[in-house]
């Protein structure tokens, strides 16, 4: 047991903890309101928003993973920058059109637009269902990050996982977004220090980024960099993930409750910087293979890095930034899983007339609902399970793309036919992963480019649009009628 | 009206430069190798570290030009 690591690690966690709860009172309003409680009022300006989306989108197993990948892999493992760097020009372009109509119409999540757009309710269902699907393992794999920094502590069993989670679930049900939203800029700036000092200090000790590259190129070969076979997995899964990340209900979450569009635009050119840390973040897998860790279990190896090249106390702080780092991401998901459920599932198919204060207390209960049963996949089922239904989440997400990122821009699809792609393009996509024993990519049909593999997600997208696009002009041909739009072009202004 | 259909348009220019992250990142063979290194780093790796930045900052641009008076 390390105890000065511990103590450390102690103080910020109770810190947040306290943080979390107060945090209810911070820009006061009614918390039995869906939109105060689920998206803070939609007031967060510019820089709340920029901690809120930094806290939310690179969580605590990106910290573990990333590096963990790059150590284990090799320079694959870097599709993680070209992902980030891409995602915020597309956002620039397509979200403040989502916000915009989403303001007018009160929208809270994907699915009540797809409603408002297309008058189908099976639609913004099949959306619903396929958004809480794919967080509910993003959750589960915040508690993977989390334990990975218990074990480095040398706190074994289950019951720290358990209580710092429950106290998670406490301070969401009572503060809801503004909790999250003030952990982040704590977590952020820690995160910040911690990777700053990490890529200045072990440099510095391992003498140099010549030595780094040296020792991964020894263990990794040609992969320390990108083999040209690796070349379409590596900018088909960038390009698929930054197209997925903005249709995951967290990160929309955090487009909703920005108070202008101005501040999302704003915030494409400031969030970088966080891609610009996930990059150093990404090389400290080398840096783990340059000092020596050696271990097969590569969630260890950052923890196991960090605890070799710092003193007690830092190593205190660097774990409590990660264990945050799962917190922030954890609160957002659960909350914007419970706004889908009780939008689109509870209010259109359970209780229809259902008041305002039932409507949030209904997703108060839910969110709590999802943390407990996102405990109890981590202790039930294999921490590969969590792993692999993640990856799945990714190539589901993405197929809720052609309703709601197209539909941003024009209502031109017949509704059935956007429910058949999706509905192709799930039932592929799934299948391609499960053959190919939960790897991410899949071989071009008809032997194109020799056998070249690109990323399932990104293939299934290419069937769902297929799908969709000739059904639409099949059912327009046979006269098949269209859902009401609610909105007009100016909504989207 | 013409002016403003005018403004509109130029507005779409600026939007151009928002694609040429896509292609300088999305293409490999732009900087799989290894040579030059910056201090001790593969062209591979300071090269997509250096369009983080060149991105943020035309993103940044095209936000200002476009950016409604």
């Amino acid at each position: 047991m390390n105890w000065t690591a511990l103590v450390v690690f102690m103080i910020f966690f109770l810190f947040v903890t306290v943080l979390g709860f107060v945090s209810a009172k911070w820009r006061r309003g009614d918390l039995d309101r869906l939109d105060e409680w689920g998206l803070a009022g939609r007031r967060f300006g510019t820089i709340v928003t920029w901690f809120l989306l930094g806290g939310d989108l690179y969580t605590a197993y990106t910290f573990i993973a990333v590096p963990a990948l790059m150590y284990a892999k090799g320079g694959i493992g870097f599709f993680a920058v070209p992902y980030t760097i891409i995602i915020y020009p597309f956002v620039f372009m397509v979200m403040p059109r989502l916000w915009s109509v989403a303001k007018k119409h009160n929208y809270i999540t994907a699915s009540d637009f797809v409603k408002g757009r297309y008058g189908s309710s099976t639609l913004a269902l099949l959306v619903a269902i396929t958004g809480i699907l794919a967080t509910m393992p993003y959750i589960a794999l915040q508690l993977v990050g989390m334990q990975a920094v218990f074990d480095g502590m040398g706190l074994s069993g289950d019951w720290p996982l358990i209580i710092a989670f429950l106290i998670l679930a406490v301070y969401t049900y009572n503060s809801g977004l503004r909790a999250p939203a003030s952990i982040a800029i704590v977590k952020d700036l820690m995160i910040y220090v911690t990777i700053i000092v990490a890529v200045i200090y072990i440099p510095y000790k391992l003498g140099g980024f010549g030595p780094i590259f040296d020792a991964a190129t020894a263990k990794h070969h040609a992969a320390a960099l990108l083999p040209s076979n690796n070349f379409a997995v590596y900018s088909t899964l960038s390009l698929g993930s930054a197209l997925a990340l903005f249709l995951y209900p967290h990160s929309l979450t955090g487009i909703f409750s920005s108070s202008s569009r101005e501040v999302i635009k704003r915030n494409t050119a400031l969030l970088p910087a966080y891609s610009f840390v996930l990059g150093l973040l990404a090389l400290l897998g080398y840096m783990a293979i340059a000092a020596g860790i050696d271990t097969k279990d590569g969630n260890a190896a950052i923890p196991q890095l960090i605890l070799k090249m710092f003193p007690d106390w830092f190593t205190g702080f660097a774990f409590a930034a990660i264990a945050i780092g799962a917190l922030v991401p954890a609160a957002i998901m659960s909350i914007a899983a419970a706004n889908l459920f009780t939008r689109n599932i509870y209010k259109e198919y359970i209780n229809k007339n259902c008041t305002e204060k039932q409507e949030a207390r209904m997703a108060k209960m839910v969110s709590l609902v999802v943390k407990v049963g996102a405990l109890a996949f981590i202790f039930l089922f294999a921490r590969q399970d969590a792993i692999n239904l993640q990856l799945l989440g990714g190539v589901w997400i993405l197929q809720t793309l052609p309703a709601v990122i197209v539909g941003l821009y024009t209502n031109w699809f017949n509704k059935w036919a956007l429910i058949l792609g999706w509905v192709a393009s799930m039932v592929t996509g799934t299948w391609m992963a499960a053959y190919m024993h939960f790897g991410n990519s899949f071989k071009l049909p008809f032997g194109i480019g020799g056998g070249t593999m690109i990323y399932i997600g990104l293939y299934a997208l290419v069937i769902n649009f297929v799908v969709s696009i000739v059904l639409t002009w099949l059912f327009n041909a046979i006269n098949l009628k269209n859902g009401k739009d609610e909105t007009v072009a100016a909504d989207y202004q | 009206m013409p002016n403003e259909q005018k403004d509109k348009k130029a507005s779409w220019l600026w939007y151009l430069l928002l694609l040429i992250p896509f292609i300088a990142t999305l293409w490999p063979p732009f900087y799989a190798g290894a040579e030059p290194t910056l201090a001790g780093m593969p062209y591979f790796y300071w090269y997509q570290f250096l369009w983080v930045i060149i991105s943020a900052v035309l993103t940044a641009v095209v936000y200002f030009a476009t950016k409604q008076k």
